[in-house]
């Protein structure tokens, strides 16, 4: 069929406007003002002075409080992505070789969690894991325990909290990258004199791995990000990187160091995605939508 | 696989498929327990929570609240990101991959650090927090997402569609509301879902964003957990579960028996 031959067509563009300006108002811009707020100088609660000066980062770098924080967070971040990617891989894989008549239903569970409130989910584990939980009352039914088994607000449950919240993330990017693999080539492994397990490592496991690594980039970068869940979960030190820039700008009112720990996570984080679309590209992110 | 592995693999499914609705089951059944505490033991069933949430006050406000920024959300949300896809889908231009990695970048800015920027943009240019930085704001959260799933919807519209109205002699307004809407019309009504959930789940930007003494319903409950859980918010958590799931669970119902009696 003849395309019209235009030589620029600017439909397009046009359609494309108001999103440009809305991520530029919305997004670029402000990244930017983050950078420059970050050299303002806090004088009092809530009152800053237009400055250069780089008291905000020598703080940063110099103090220990936030290299913990660091530290911590990434270690949180690794400890639940892993986690997520030893719970999510099996089920994946069983939802997409299954030859169960109602597969539809597994998939519309795991897309379910995503349409339940996010603070609902995060404050359900008190229910489970709290002196009044579930799981105090079945010990103290079997006998295990006398008193209530302390589960709550520490690090254990943040971590929990954390993993219950992004493992549909997880799972659901493993199994677009299982459910694209063309069925055949297992099969022929075996043919070949393959072992089960050596067809599911040699075959299936290196072609999954896109989308295990989409899974772990999501869950990586959604838990680096996260403080309501420490601040629901977690006891007074259980808190992430993000619950100090909450600290800085909620209840402290230092907003010129609340920029600057802001722009430190974005380089942080940013700098995890950068890495990952150097050797992914962004595509395996969006297939999960199709 | 052998029959041994695949049964692992299925109880092992089972238990991830447990732990991730477990939660959720125990805060719907703790919404009917009787008792003056939130947690455990079950003392009897009784509606009373429901009732106390009905008439609390603040609550209602909460989701009124809420509603009204869902449903502004989406309104926004939908109708830029349909204008996006749209451009995405139907033309072929030079440096397309960049434009889909601009437009879902709000995605790949930590929402704390996107909050704070906007905040501080704010701040600069001396405006109060508003409802309407509230909806910016979500807007901007959900723009990727409703472009995403537009984008997937339009993929499946063929284009001969509309060429045919054309030639049998449609305008092009003729043809864009009498053939592209009608066939439209699913996509955006899936983004604008999507755009509504996002926006009334949202907490993380929100608690930043909210002028004082305005509360959404996440704020709300966030606001009334003080390391207890109140019964209350066990009901609220109920009625909050029966729309976020209810409203899609019912559309697709309803999108799949209008597709069936079509054909």
């Amino acid at each position: 069929m003849p395309e019209t031959a235009t030589p620029i067509d600017k439909r397009p563009m046009v359609l494309l406007t108001p999103a440009f300006i809305a991520i530029m108002a919305l997004v670029v811009i402000p990244m930017s003002f983050i950078l420059v707020y970050s050299f303002y100088e806090n004088v009092d609660l809530a009152v800053d002075r237009v400055a250069f000066q780089f008291g905000n980062w020598e703080q940063l770098f110099s103090d220990n409080y936030y290299h913990s924080a660091i530290w911590k967070t990434l270690k949180i971040s690794v400890v639940v992505t892993v986690l997520a990617a030893v719970l999510g891989y099996l089920p994946a894989y069983f939802i997409a070789m299954t030859t169960f008549r109602h597969k539809w239903l597994l998939l519309l569970l795991l897309i379910l969690p995503f349409w339940v409130s996010f603070i609902i989910r995060t404050l359900s584990w008190i229910h489970i894991l709290g002196n009044q939980g579930a799981l105090n009352g079945l010990f103290q039914w079997l006998g295990l325990a006398d008193a209530p088994v302390r589960m709550m607000f520490n690090e254990f449950s943040v971590m929990v909290g954390l993993i219950h919240v992004f493992l549909p993330y997880m799972i659901l990017n493993i199994y677009v990258s299982l459910e694209g693999i063309d069925r055949n080539l297992e099969p022929a492994a075996r043919t070949l004199g393959a072992t089960p397990w050596q067809a599911f490592r040699e075959v299936t496991l290196p072609l999954s791995l896109p989308g295990l690594a989409a899974g772990s980039l999501l869950v990586f970068v959604l838990t680096g990000g996260s403080y309501v869940t420490p601040l629901i979960l977690g006891g007074p030190s259980d808190f992430l990187f993000g619950n100090l820039i909450y600290d800085s700008v909620v209840t402290e009112l230092n907003w010129p160091m609340g920029a600057t720990l802001s722009f430190t996570l974005l380089v942080l984080l940013g700098s995890v995605v950068i890495l990952y679309s150097r050797f992914m590209g962004l595509n395996q992110l969006s297939k999960a939508f199709g | 696989m052998g029959m041994n592995a695949w049964a692992f693999i299925r109880f092992y499914t089972i238990m991830v498929y447990t732990f991730m609705f477990a939660p959720i089951a125990v805060v719907l059944l703790l919404a009917f327990n009787s008792s003056q505490f939130g947690g455990f033991p079950i003392e009897g069933l009784s509606l009373r929570w429901f009732h106390a949430l009905f008439e609390n006050e603040a609550i209602m406000r909460a989701f009124r609240t809420s509603f009204s920024l869902g449903l502004l959300t989406a309104l926004v949300a939908t109708t830029i990101g349909i204008l996006a896809a749209m451009a995405l889908v139907r033309y072929q231009f030079r440096g397309k991959d960049w434009v889909t990695t601009f437009l879902i970048s709000p995605v790949l800015v930590p929402e704390t650090v996107l909050a704070v920027g906007l905040l501080i943009f704010l701040r600069w240019l001396h405006m109060p927090r508003s409802f309407t930085l509230l909806l910016l704001g979500h807007s901007i959260i959900a723009l990727p997402f409703v472009v995403l799933v537009v984008q997937a919807r339009l993929v499946g519209i063929r284009r001969e569609y509309e060429e045919a109205a054309r030639s049998l002699g449609a305008s092009p307004m003729q043809t864009f509301f009498s053939v592209t809407f009608p066939l439209l019309l699913p996509a955006i009504f899936a983004g604008a879902l999507f755009a509504f959930t996002i926006s009334f789940d949202n907490i993380t930007a929100t608690i930043f964003w909210r002028p004082s003494g305005m509360e959404t319903v996440p704020t709300q409950i966030f606001g009334m957990l003080r390391h207890s859980v109140s019964p209350e918010i066990n009901a609220l958590g109920f009625v909050m579960i029966c729309i976020t799931v209810g409203l899609p669970l019912l559309a697709g119902g309803l999108a799949r028996y209008f597709s069936r009696r079509k054909i």
